[in-house]
């Protein structure tokens, strides 16, 4: 019934309803003055929803007819969806309000991205799929071109566009192929029509769509829009980039390929393994020339897509359940970092070359400190939880007897580590130079050594995520 | 599969005739036609005067924006022609989406209303 069916997609009612509200709000009255406590608000709205998600799902329920799926896979995607948003939100208001940024146009976007994002993860259908994908992809080509006077930023929006068009054009291909041969659009319906032995049809269909969300995760050879989105925007529009959005496309690339397509694992696995493999090696050698740590890191997440996507590639609920570890963690970690990056400034004006950390260490010990902790952490040094999540995903990958795939995610980690100890060089034995002057506000601060601290508690539980998302990937596979 | 490709051979052979049409005429003013230009000839016609300025004028960004709020509004007709003619056969749940999508659109509508998109001067 429709009122159960609401029931159930209740969380993303609520945050549609805000973000139109908070925009009819904003615009009748203060305008851009509202914008930083729009922005708290949103992140408060996030936290509480996040948590609601978190504490009180239960069971699998599905809605308008298996159109929207809410189970525990789905939970766990949207709580660290939600979280980090939140989180890259926060840091965000301080650099957003130096340099006068801060439109109450941004925290909405944000927030709709994120509704588009939920429905990805909870897609049951290949229409819902299509509508979250695009809300969230609509949203974030705006806010990539939030500084429309300079050429970089509209730029990199309008790439983002260009290139995010054309993957929804493979994707849509995809799924009307997917759609004419399965004669559904329902993926339970899908996963019966492709039975255990996949049509040609089908099979064009299900690459066509993968080759789209290869797109969104970017990974290679599907990445080129990356580097130059990451440089152009502004630097808190790629935080959000690097984190939340990146959890929504993985679990939706999960998602299709078990619920859709989950009869014919071994049909799908050959293709992710080979983007995993090409991501992982394209992310660790293309990054090592950068100078730019905005490029580097969006060479870093091509790198760190491989990885996750190796969990996938293994086509077990281990796989799955390390994949979203996996994801967690490096999430975590890009926070902190962009909250380092965040506060990079020289007279007022942020600087992204990675020479002007040159012994950083001296100025700022501690923060020196926990950027190292970090870059160790996605390194994948084994004292950090950045191995662990490692550590997670080569052993379903070895479950799975993929040994050479595990190998080579071994070489690709220690060609990445090179660029990560770099920055790590400058800022203890780099040369004697101006060094950064730029203040960090408490609130980035306390990301930056929180997430520090946490890639060094973790390593005892993990916070107990572990069990969690072994629940969510049961619910998924099985 | 064979048996299924064979039902679109009709498509096929239409986008066969249709290109290949296409082509013929193409190409046949290129082999057919008289051609003997001067410098005359080819010089831009503007009424009969010499050209006045470039044609590749940059327009006011407004423009840009009258034309996007034409095509959502466009678009939102074009979604209830469908709906209005099969409202008979709708039940309340078809009508409230609808008066949910108007809404969503209304809202947008007064958002930019008040941003001043509407605004000329």
């Amino acid at each position: 019934m429709i009122s159960s069916d609401i029931q159930i997609v209740l969380p993303e009612i609520i945050l549609a309803l805000f973000a139109m509200g908070a925009l009819l709000g904003a615009v009748y009255t203060g305008k851009d003055k509202t914008a930083s406590f729009l922005t708290w608000l949103t992140a408060g709205v996030f936290l509480v929803l996040g948590a609601w998600i978190g504490l009180n799902g239960q069971g699998t329920q599905e809605a308008f007819g298996g159109m929207f799926i809410d189970d525990s896979f789905s939970r766990f995607a949207k709580v660290v969806i939600l979280f980090s948003a939140a989180a890259v939100l926060i840091v965000s208001i301080d650099y957003m309000a130096k340099r006068d940024l801060l439109r109450f146009e941004y925290p909405i976007l944000v927030a709709l991205a994120t509704v588009g994002m939920m429905v990805m993860v909870s897609a049951g259908d290949l229409m819902a799929l299509y509508m979250g994908l695009e809300l969230q992809s609509l949203a974030l080509y705006v806010v990539a071109s939030l500084r429309r006077d300079s050429a970089k930023s509209t730029e990199a929006g309008l790439k983002y566009f260009v290139l995010g068009a054309l993957s929804s054009g493979l994707l849509l291909y995809g799924a009307s192929l997917t759609y004419g041969f399965a004669g559904t659009t329902l993926f339970s319906g899908i996963l019966t029509a492709v039975g255990h032995d996949v049509s040609i049809g089908l099979l064009f269909g299900m690459v066509f769509m993968m080759s789209g969300f290869a797109f969104k995760v970017s990974a290679a050879p599907f990445h080129m829009w990356t580097p130059d989105v990451y440089e152009g925007s502004p630097t808190p529009v790629t935080a959000f980039f690097a984190t939340a959005p990146k959890v929504a496309a993985m679990g939706l690339f999960a998602r299709v390929v078990y619920d859709a397509f989950g009869g014919v694992v071994g049909d799908w696995q050959q293709i992710v393994m080979m983007l995993s493999i090409l991501s992982m090696f394209v992310g660790a050698i293309a990054a090592i020339g950068q100078t730019n740590i905005k490029r580097l890191m969006a060479y870093s997440s091509i790198a760190h897509m491989g990885f996750a996507l190796m969990g996938l590639a293994a086509g077990t609920a281990m796989g799955v359940e390390a994949m979203l570890v996996y994801m967690s963690i490096y999430v975590t970690m890009n926070i902190g970092t962009f909250a380092f990056i965040l506060s990079m400034e020289k007279d007022g004006k942020p600087v992204t070359e990675i020479k002007a950390l040159s012994m950083y260490s001296k100025k700022e010990p501690l923060k020196a400190l926990a950027l190292l902790v970090l870059m160790f952490s996605l390194a994948g040094v084994p004292p950090m939880l950045g191995f662990m999540g490692k550590l997670a995903v080569f052993r379903a990958a070895l479950e799975a007897d993929l040994v050479w795939l595990a190998v080579a995610a071994g070489i690709a980690s220690v060609i990445g580590a090179f660029y990560y100890l770099r920055v790590v060089y400058y800022m203890y034995f780099g040369e004697d130079s101006d060094a950064l002057d730029g203040t960090m506000s408490p609130v980035a601060w306390g990301m930056l050594v929180a997430s520090a601290v946490i890639m060094l508690v973790g390593i005892v539980n993990l916070f107990g995520i572990v069990p969690m998302a072994a629940e969510a990937a049961q619910a998924l596979v099985n | 599969m064979e048996e299924m490709l064979r039902e679109y051979l009709p498509i096929i052979v239409f986008l066969g005739l249709a290109i290949a049409i296409g082509l013929i005429l193409v190409l046949a003013a290129v082999v057919v036609a008289v051609r003997n230009p001067d410098p005359e000839k080819v010089s831009a016609y503007e009424c009969g005067f010499n050209a006045f300025d470039d044609a590749r004028m940059k327009f006011d960004v407004r423009f840009y924006l009258v034309s996007i709020l034409f095509i959502i509004f466009d678009l939102e007709v074009a979604f209830l022609f469908p709906w209005a003619v099969a409202f008979k056969d709708l039940s309340m749940v078809g009508f409230w989406s609808m008066m949910v999508f108007l809404a969503v659109l209304t809202i947008g509508f007064a958002y930019e209303w008040k941003k001043g998109a509407l605004e000329w001067e």
